[in-house]
This record gives structure tokens, C-alpha cells and sequence, in this order.
């Protein structure tokens, strides 16, 4: 039980870009089979996080460490490859493409010889319903339906199985339920929670402290580029979390500037 | 009992949506459609006229497989979310570099046509590269390099054969194969279809062609999906290029004869058929199959009227008409395929 080990760990991690500092010191991690809830205010550091975890940006200085080994991405590429899968907002997904051709992009499974390889389509469609129906989509019968006439919660999970068929280990998952009702966003909670039983480690970025709570092990709050709060599930109450959010004032603090009169 | 007429309610309507709906989904319908609606309706005016003849057809046609051969790649480039429109000077230019070479300097063939495909697939590299490097709208990249060729084949042209064209009058085999006609039909018309089975194949069988659907859906999903975007837009630029060379050493075959001056029509002709045949404007949409159907309404549209009675100068009020309305066709189109999946499930 306790020896479940970091799947990804950042040790001190800072960026600047030029003589900007955007992280601080940034202590996280995540091990397998958990989720890492990131939250954070708009303009809190959380995208350059991100990014630095899926390879884009290098760290300026500290570590990123991967099964305790230092590890150091030369794109997200490379990280895409160790097994650090980001989805984006609405990312991962072709609207004009059906089901199958868009879960496959770019590794298409092929029958043939040579130049005369074509496209499986059987197999991709058997393959990606499956898929998706484990991760808790039974809407979805006919791999030939274009991603378009999906959801967004829907769309949200195509590429969340996507990733995990492909090997994922790492799920950095970048709001995926800011734009979405609130019946789509249990649909992708759900998801997530999916993917955890599976043993993948997530992190989920989100400013929605009620999302964040409904699936989260242990959250982390970021503040101007620092780790403000760092506590594990049940360690704090709903109010105390959103006040972290907010920058660390209370909401009494903040009805009071808003003028509200209770 | 009630069970089995649930059962028998629910698998009904299944079964036909599945045939019906994905045959009036596909784009390549409305294209269709509108294919055989302005070929009835010429045919209505041109009954008396021999607009129904082989001849008549064949007209047309070969008309249109000049198009349809370069707007087949260059509907794969406006799939890709990109377009092409130096096709309207990479045609002469490739047609006089074939004239010049194999012509007043008496290279044979087969090397004449090796050089001009050379140098159409390095215009199209410099397209593509132009294009991914810079990240300038391809619109401006092919108008900057269709105005460039265009002079350049013009003054090559009176530097080294002192005149804007050349003659060439190719070997027997080689007229046969690419000029001349079969019951009315040029050569051309079985290279289009010929292309055009070979390029359906890339387009719907291949990996190559869900490449190209998955860059213009959305190039930033595309790339972390591991498709290298750039070398498959700088590949559709050669590829364009290549076709449209090609088209050019037809028309030489067939004429005898090539000309320097940049042929503007056929730009338009290009885009005309893809939107007409169903292609997204915006990219990530679009079979081959409309294109073809578009090439040949664009065909009867624009050469067929001469064996009608239809006033000619109406062809481009058609156009433009057809052009409107295929354009809100596609958006509705696009409604319609993407919103299909949910209001089936509804009930």
C-alpha cells in the first residue's frame, strides 16, 4: 500500500522567462491511482505548470523526476512518449472526423502491403467504441459518427480514453470542465475517476472548487506561482479551499470589498 | 409480447437511418445532386442541340478533366486548411518548359518531363515550406509565388525562344497516351478518372488521407497526435504542383503548342469545383468523390452551355449562384452531420 511510489514528482521547480518569475519552488506530486487536483486562480502560474510538466517549457531550476529518476523533456514529444498525456480543453478531438479516424490519428491501425496499406477501419471502430464504452460512454454504438455530434463532456472523454489506450501514465488534465453544464461535468468526473481506478496518475486542473473536491486525493493550490496550500483530502473544508483560491482572503473579506451587505 | 415490439420499435428506425442517413450525410450527395440537377436542366435546353450526344458530352468533359486534375490536389490542400492558387501559373509554366525543352532544343521526351516535374515540385516545396515556415496564410504565399512563376515563365519564355509560346508536336506514343481522342474523349478525361481513383484511394483509405482530414480539423491536436503537419502540407504543396504540371504536358500534347500567360481562370475553376463538390472552406472536410461530381458540374456549367439554348454569358451568373448556394449547402451540411449522432438518441 504505502510503497506506491511518485509517478511524477517536481522538486523545486522554478521558471522565469527572462526576468519574469513565474514558479517558485514548486513541490508536487502524484502517485499512481491518485489525483492531483491543481487549483488556482486565472493567472496563477497553472499553464506554465503545465506546460512545464508536459515538456514544453524546461524547468529553470529544480527537477522533475519520473519513478524517482530524474527526467528532463526535450518537447512534449518526448514527454508524450514517457507517458505524460495533457488534454486540453476541447483538445485531441477532430468535430469533421468520425469517432474512430479521430481516436487513431496518427497511428492508424493498417491492413495491407506497402504503399497499398488502408486504413482498419473495422478494427478502429471496434477498438475505439470499446474503448470509450469502458470509460462510461454507452452512447456511443457506431465508431463512424463524427466526433462533432458529440458532447462536450462526451468529447472530453473520447480524448481521455484516447490517451489512456495509448499508454498514458500521466493524466495532466487542463480544465476540463470550465466550459461544460453541469450534467457533462459529472460525465467527465466520472471519467476521471475511471482512469484512476485504472491506476493512472492524474492531475486535474480546474478553478472549480466543488469539481476539484468530488474527485481530487490531494490538492494543491497555486498562488502567484507558489504553492500556497498543499493538504490531502478531507484536511479542509469547501470554504477554506475557496478562500485559498481567491488569493488567500476570505469571502467575508471579499463581500466586504464587493460591498455586499449581508 | 411487448417486449418483442420494443425490440422491433427500436431496431426499425436503426436500420434505416444507417443506410439512408450516412448516404445523405455524405457531402458527396449534395454534390451529386447538383450535378445531375444542372445536368437535367441543360439537358432540357440542349435536347435539340446535341447537348446529349457523346460529342456533346465528351465536350464537356474534357473541358473539365483539365480542372478536375488539379482541383482534386488542390482539394486536398483547402482539406488541409490550406489553398493553392499558384496551380494558375505552375500550368504554362510547366507547359513551356516541356515546349522549350523537348521542342527547339530536342530533348526527348521522357526527359523533358522529368525536368518539368522537377521544377513544378520545387515550386510546390517552396510553397510549402513558405507556408509552414512563416506561417503567412497560404492565400498570400501561392499569390506571391503565382505572380513570381508567371513573370518568371514569361521572360524565360522570350529569353530563350525569343516568343510567349512554343510549338511541339510530341512522338506518335506519347500523343496517343496523353493527347489525342477516343470517340470525342482526350486523353485527359482517363488520366482525371485514372487520378482520381488513385487519390480517393489516399484520401479515404489510406492513413495519408486521415492525416490530412486530422490537420485541417485542428493542426495543434494533429501535431500532438504525432502527424508531422508540416511535411504532409509541404508534401500536398509538391503533390499539387506535380498534378498541375502534369495537366500542363496534356494540354501541350493535345494543342501542340504551349503558352506563357498565366492561366487566371483555372485558379477559380480549382476552388469552384472543390466548394461546389462539398469541401470546407475552413478545412478538416470534404471527399473526392464531390470534388469529381463539382469538376463535371463545372464542366457543363461553363462548356456544356454551348450545346444549349442557353445564353452563354449566363454561365458565370450560374456560377456565382451555384457557388452561393453550395457555400450555405456546406455550412447547413456541416449542421447536419455533426448534430445527426444526438438527435438520434434523443427519443
Amino acid at each position: 500500500m504505502s510503497d506506491t511510489k511518485n509517478v511524477l514528482e517536481l522538486r523545486n521547480v522554478d521558471k522565469s522567462f527572462g526576468p519574469i518569475d513565474v514558479l517558485h519552488k514548486i513541490n508536487l506530486s502524484v502517485r499512481a491511482g491518485e489525483v492531483l487536483c491543481l487549483l488556482g486562480d486565472n493567472g496563477a502560474g497553472k499553464s506554465t505548470l503545465i506546460k512545464t510538466m508536459a515538456g514544453v517549457h524546461a524547468p529553470t531550476r529544480g527537477e522533475i523526476l519520473m519513478d524517482g529518476k530524474p527526467i528532463s523533456f526535450r518537447g512534449p514529444k518526448a514527454a508524450q512518449e514517457a507517458g505524460i498525456a495533457c488534454v486540453h480543453q476541447f483538445g485531441g478531438t477532430f468535430p469533421l472526423m468520425s469517432i474512430s479516424r479521430s481516436f487513431f490519428a496518427g497511428v492508424e491501425p493498417t491492413i495491407g502491403w506497402g504503399p497499398f496499406k488502408v486504413f482498419d477501419r473495422k478494427k478502429a471502430n471496434d477498438i475505439a467504441v470499446h474503448e470509450v464504452r469502458n470509460f462510461g460512454i454507452t452512447r456511443i454504438e457506431d465508431g463512424d459518427r463524427l466526433v462533432g455530434g458529440l458532447s462536450g463532456g462526451e468529447r472530453q472523454s473520447l480524448a481521455i480514453a484516447r490517451a489512456v489506450y495509448f499508454g498514458a501514465r500521466v493524466l495532466i488534465l487542463d480544465e476540463p470542465t470550465a466550459a461544460l453544464g453541469v450534467k457533462q461535468s459529472a460525465h467527465v468526473l466520472r471519467i476521471v475517476n475511471e482512469a484512476k481506478r485504472r491506476g493512472l496518475a492524474v492531475i486535474f486542473i480546474t478553478h472549480q472548487v466543488m469539481h476539484a473536491l468530488a474527485v481530487g486525493d490531494h490538492f494543491a493550490v497555486l498562488i502567484r506561482g507558489s504553492i500556497a496550500a498543499d493538504f490531502k483530502k478531507g484536511d479542509k473544508t469547501r470554504e477554506e479551499i475557496a478562500d485559498l483560491m481567491a488569493g488567500g482572503e476570505s469571502m467575508a473579506d471579499l463581500e466586504e470589498k464587493v460591498g455586499i451587505e449581508a | 409480447m411487448s417486449d418483442a415490439i420494443q425490440v422491433a420499435k427500436s431496431s426499425k428506425p436503426k436500420a434505416s437511418h444507417f443506410s439512408v442517413g450516412e448516404l445523405m450525410r455524405s457531402p458527396a450527395m449534395g454534390a451529386f445532386v447538383g450535378m445531375v440537377l444542372v445536368f437535367c436542366i441543360f439537358a432540357a435546353f440542349g435536347f435539340h442541340k446535341n447537348f446529349l450526344s457523346v460529342f456533346g458530352i465528351a465536350n464537356w468533359m474534357n473541358f473539365a478533366s483539365m480542372i478536375g486534375i488539379v482541383a482534386i490536389p488542390v482539394g486536398f490542400l483547402m482539406i488541409a486548411g490550406e489553398l493553392d492558387i499558384s496551380v494558375g501559373a505552375i500550368m504554362p509554366a510547366s507547359a513551356m518548359t516541356l515546349g522549350i525543352l523537348c521542342g527547339p532544343y530536342e530533348l526527348p521526351l521522357g526527359l523533358g518531363m522529368i525536368i518539368t516535374f522537377a521544377m513544378a515540385a520545387g515550386i510546390g516545396l517552396i510553397n510549402g515550406i513558405l507556408v509552414t515556415r512563416t506561417q503567412v496564410p497560404s492565400f498570400i504565399v501561392t499569390l506571391a509565388t503565382l505572380f513570381a512563376v508567371g513573370g518568371l515563365t514569361l521572360t524565360l519564355s522570350v529569353i530563350f525562344v525569343n516568343r510567349p509560346q512554343v510549338a511541339y508536336e510530341a512522338p506518335e506514343l506519347a500523343k496517343a497516351l496523353l493527347g489525342d481522342r477516343y470517340f470525342g474523349f482526350r486523353a485527359s478525361v482517363f488520366w482525371w478518372i485514372l487520378l482520381s481513383a488513385a487519390l480517393y484511394f489516399v484520401l479515404h483509405k489510406s492513413p495519408w488521407g486521415n492525416w490530412i482530414f486530422a490537420v485541417g480539423g485542428d493542426a495543434e491536436s494533429a501535431r500532438n497526435a504525432g502527424i508531422p503537419v508540416n511535411r504532409l502540407k509541404i508534401s500536398l504543396f509538391v503533390l499539387s504542383a506535380v498534378c498541375t504540371a502534369f495537366a500542363g504536358m496534356l494540354q501541350v500534347a493535345a494543342f501542340n503548342s504551349a503558352q506563357s500567360a498565366t492561366n487566371f481562370p483555372l485558379i477559380f475553376n480549382t476552388i469552384i469545383a472543390c466548394v461546389v463538390g462539398g469541401v470546407l472552406l475552413t478545412g478538416g472536410f470534404g471527399t473526392l468523390i464531390g470534388i469529381f461530381f463539382g469538376t463535371m458540374t463545372l464542366g457543363i456549367v461553363q462548356q456544356g452551355i454551348g450545346y444549349t439554348d442557353i445564353d452563354r454569358n449566363l454561365s458565370q451568373l450560374i456560377i456565382g449562384v451555384m457557388l452561393l448556394a453550395a457555400v450555405l449547402m456546406n455550412g447547413t451540411f456541416q449542421k447536419l452531420a455533426t448534430s445527426w449522432s444526438t438527435s438520434k438518441k434523443e427519443d
